[in-house]
């Protein structure tokens, strides 16, 4: 074993490992073409998503560049550099403008996507525009609730001492317009273009409330309430995912969304006042 | 392992009596063997968390056989999850390479407190034994997921089964940070203050420095958990708020907790969490860099760029938690803020790729296991750290957060990434430890079927990560858009399965090369670090007589003009190729 290091001639094994990493390089891409056809981004829905979607192709671009170049890189050295007699290698150890090189260029593009990632997640987080539908959202085991004005617009009182298991929004019983206030499980309907503001929170553990095609995902924490805004711009039936572990039904813990004209929204909430 | 144990020449710094049996095996201060126990222990808890995994493949391959009820599949991950990251990975980097290496490695008789290290070490066990112990006791472990989030796992109401299982999670997990304190210290002090004459910081193999800045981040991240964990424990027996809101619904019951935050348990968490992934990646990056320049028979590129970043990665590792919860409910301005210091952790990552890169060409490689497994480390750090550039944007992680995209991101860059290491180490070290040598057709198998079962395991999950498959779901029945990924699932179930089967092949190396191996000398690879020139096992105190000194950097390979192309750290004069047969190998 004292000739390990020495003699050995291990082209055999530098191929192979060097087919190994090639591999590698072909399945990673191919596959991810592939998966790009199969299993790939929900269909869109919203209009702040499109800008998401763009980061998420120039990200896409970018790594599956420094992942072919990486692996290329890697496969001709184990291929051109195996151990073998009279073969020495070099001593050289340290190179100033490589290094300089390779620590900027990838920061320069790093800190560029870092910049546009700012420039949407400030989008993402504006405040929203006075005209948004409002809706009231909780998260509870194992069911999403939605709150909805009633056809004036407004929200009957609420307060925290008011929750219980029945009552997870703490409407407050003596105000009428409660009455007119509409409570869904598991249905949030939304008006096609137009932008629709959630106030959302949880009467529990935390879950999420997660909206892929809108491209949004919220946690619902309990003892806070989160505003988020977006604008759904394609009408049609979609779903939310509880996003985060909150207990043994977690996995049932599915909502539907219905994302339609105003005119049939308007008719759909008549219908829910009782 | 006895066999070779009891070969061990007596303590050569100071007369030294045979041990008894619970001295030399149990109770132990000497560093390797305490490390060695330290390795046998996390290796044999790796087996429990892969049995973890494999129950949960072959559930969600084929939800409809029922293999795992709801409630047991959520046990399964958050036992794998807790045993993998506390139990294996965070232990046995530090309790079982840095024991058994530090001290050899820097020109140590031992550790700087070896009664401490003995204790660090039995304050472990108790750990294990209680996390084990919860499999057993009413309503099953816990079941929140590693993270444990708040209130989910502060108030027994809300999660299912008898909750006695979280709290012995809590218990055991404070066994575990009290032992690494123990450990942190002890690593801290033998660096700085014992390494032998000659041994300045800027001469230390990287291994060191990244068990080093390892050493840093736990003595300062893993008090945090502690003092969570505290916290929790208070929640979830005393009654205390410290996790959970007022007003709360819980079991359909009104809450008596009052006035707690949720987002504490997530500040508090990942404020050690982010470092405890790099306690996990540093010693790794450091055995790659070592393994790799001594098969590549070519110094380690840029050295003082590897220090550097290592040190700037623990640095910064302290100021990213909060891309852990760009969607917690935390003010969107944090967000920007954790998004930016994000962004800057990835330019050290990919200076330490390159120089791994740079460090092949031109070398004249040695495809050994250790070094394949150290290759292999640099595919699937590059791979996963590429999938960590979609999550950094926050916008974009808005869409992938809690999918399986952050299955697959963390187990290349992390969990894959370390194993690797641990592995390449494990071939490369096991000479020196155990004397023999380990097959090197077996290894080669192992490799291979490990490379291809790793890709095949995490691969596919970016795909269904991006189609939104969320993490920690038992079935994706209710999701319509996710009704076609069942053959992805079987796929990488089966590929897990691959995975888990070319473990049996190190398995079996390892036991057989501790009797059969070819005995190895003392310095088989014909490398250049310290632990290398003293004899195969190193006896106790780690070298007969003086301690060695210490004369130049460990990563002289092919020196122009010089006879060997190696020069082992204790050479003063390298041996020229003129004054070949002067002198008999290495000083
Ligand atoms: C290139 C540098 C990296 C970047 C930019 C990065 C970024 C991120 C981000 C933003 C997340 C949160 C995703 C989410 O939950 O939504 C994440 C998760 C994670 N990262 Fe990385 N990461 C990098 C490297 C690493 C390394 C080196 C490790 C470990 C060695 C690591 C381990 C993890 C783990 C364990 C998680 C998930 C924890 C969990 O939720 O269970 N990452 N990473
Ligand atoms: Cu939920
Ligand atoms: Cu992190």
């Amino acid at each position: 074993m004292e000739d390990t290091g020495r003699t050995h001639d291990e082209r055999r094994a530098g191929r192979w490992t060097s087919v190994l990493i090639m591999f590698t390089l072909v399945a990673g891409v191919l596959s991810f073409v592939w998966s790009a056809r199969s299993y790939w981004l929900l269909p869109l829905a919203s209009a702040q998503g499109a800008s998401i979607d763009e980061l998420f192709d120039i990200i896409l671009v970018l790594t599956a560049i420094a992942f072919v170049a990486v692996h290329l890189f890697i496969g001709i050295a184990l291929w051109r550099f195996p151990a073998r007699q009279g073969a020495k290698a070099a001593h050289w150890h340290e190179h100033l403008g490589a290094e300089l090189t390779w620590t900027v260029v990838p920061a320069i593009g790093i800190i560029i996507l870092g910049i546009a990632g700012e420039v949407v997640w400030a989008k993402v987080y504006s405040a929203p525009p006075a005209n948004a539908e409002q809706v009231d959202v909780v998260g509870r085991q194992f069911e999403w609730q939605f709150r909805y004005p009633g056809p004036d617009g407004r929200f009957g009182r609420s307060a925290p001492r008011f929750v219980t298991s029945g009552n997870p929004f703490g409407m407050d019983p003596s105000d009428p317009e409660n009455k007119q206030n509409v409570v869904t499980i598991n249905d949030l309907h939304l008006v096609v273009n137009r932008p629709v503001l959630l106030h959302i929170t949880s009467i529990d553990v935390i879950h999420s409330l997660s909206l892929p095609n809108f491209r949004m995902k919220q946690d619902a924490v309990p003892g806070r309430v989160v505003d988020i805004w977006f604008t759904p711009n394609k009408e049609g039936a979609y779903q939310i995912v509880c996003a985060q572990l909150c207990g043994v039904g977690h996995y049932t813990m599915r909502g539907n969304i219905t994302v339609q004209s105003q005119s049939a929204f308007d008719q759909w909430l008549q219908s829910q006042i009782k | 392992m006895d066999a070779v144990a009891v070969r061990q020449p007596e303590m050569a710094h100071e007369p030294h009596p045979r041990e008894s049996f619970i001295r030399h095996y149990i109770f132990s201060i000497d560093h390797k063997m305490i490390g060695k126990q330290y390795f046998l222990t996390t290796m044999f808890m790796a087996l429990v968390g892969g049995a973890m995994a494999m129950l949960m493949r072959a559930h969600l391959g084929w939800p409809d056989n029922g293999v795992l009820s709801p409630e047991q599949y959520l046990q399964a991950v958050t036992m794998h999850g807790t045993i993998m990251i506390f139990f294996f990975l965070t232990v046995m980097l530090t309790g079982g390479l840095g024991n058994l290496l530090i001290p050899l490695m820097i020109g140590a008789r031992d550790m700087a407190f070896p009664f401490l290290n003995m204790i660090s070490y039995w304050t472990f066990v108790p750990g294990v034994i209680t996390i084990l112990l919860s499999y057993f006791v009413p309503g099953g472990p816990a079941g929140n997921g590693w993270t444990a989030y708040a209130p989910l796992s502060a108030v027994p109401a809300a999660e299912g089964g008898a909750g006695l299982g979280q709290t012995l999670w809590i218990i055991a997990i404070l066994f575990v940070v009290i032992s690494s304190l123990f450990g942190s210290l002890n690593f801290l002090t033998t660096v700085i203050n014992l390494r032998t004459r000659g041994m300045s910081m800027g001469r230390l193999p990287l291994t060191i420095w990244g068990a080093f800045v390892t050493a840093v981040l736990a003595l300062l991240s893993f008090p945090v958990l502690m003092a969570a964990l505290g916290l929790l424990l208070l929640d979830r027996l005393a009654g205390t708020s410290f996790f959970e809101a007022s007003n709360l619904i819980i079991g359909g019951a009104a809450s008596t907790h009052q006035g707690g935050d949720a987002l504490l348990w997530q500040h508090l968490f990942w404020f050690f969490g982010h470092p405890e992934v790099y306690i996990l990646i540093l010693t790794p990056m450091g055995v790659v860099s070592d393994i790799i320049s001594t098969f590549s028979r070519k110094p380690i590129f840029g050295y003082k760029a590897m220090v550097l970043s290592l040190a700037a990665i623990g640095f910064l590792s302290f100021l990213v938690w909060g891309h852990h919860m760009f969607v917690s409910g935390m003010h969107p301005l944090l967000g920007a803020a954790f998004m930016g210091s994000t962004i800057i952790i990835a330019i050290p990552s990919a200076i330490k790729t390159f120089n791994w890169c740079t460090t092949l060409w031109h070398g004249r490689i040695h495809f050994t296991t250790a070094m394949l497994f150290a290759i292999g480390f640099v595919s699937v750090f590059v791979t996963g750290g590429l999938s960590g550039i979609f999550l950094a944007i926050a916008p974009v992680d808005l869409y992938l957060h809690d999918t399986y995209f952050i299955v697959a991101h963390f187990h290349f860059v992390m969990a894959s990434a370390s194993l690797f290491a641990i592995l390449a180490g494990t071939y490369y070290w096991f000479p020196k430890f155990f004397g023999r040598m380990m097959n090197e057709t077996l290894g080669k198998i192992h490799f291979a079927l490990t490379f291809l079962g790793i890709y095949g395991t995490f691969y596919p999950m970016h795909f269904i990560g991006l189609h939104s498959n969320d993490r920690r779901l038992y079935e994706t029945t209710a999701y319509p858009f996710l009704s076609h990924t069942g053959p992805v699932d079987v796929f990488v179930s089966l590929s897990a399965f691959l995975l888990g089967f070319a473990q049996l092949f190190f398995i079996a190396n390892f036991l057989w090369s501790l009797k059969y191996g070819p005995v190895a000398g003392d310095n088989p690879w014909h490398a250049n670090g310290l632990e290398w020139t003293t004899t195969t096992p190193p006896p106790h105190g780690n070298w007969e007589g003086a301690l060695p000194a210490v004369y130049r950097w460990p990563y002289d390979y092919s020196v122009p003009g010089a006879r060997d192309d190696y020069v082992p750290q204790t050479v003063q004069a390298i041996p020229l190729v003129a004054a070949a047969g002067a002198g008999g190998g290495e000083a």
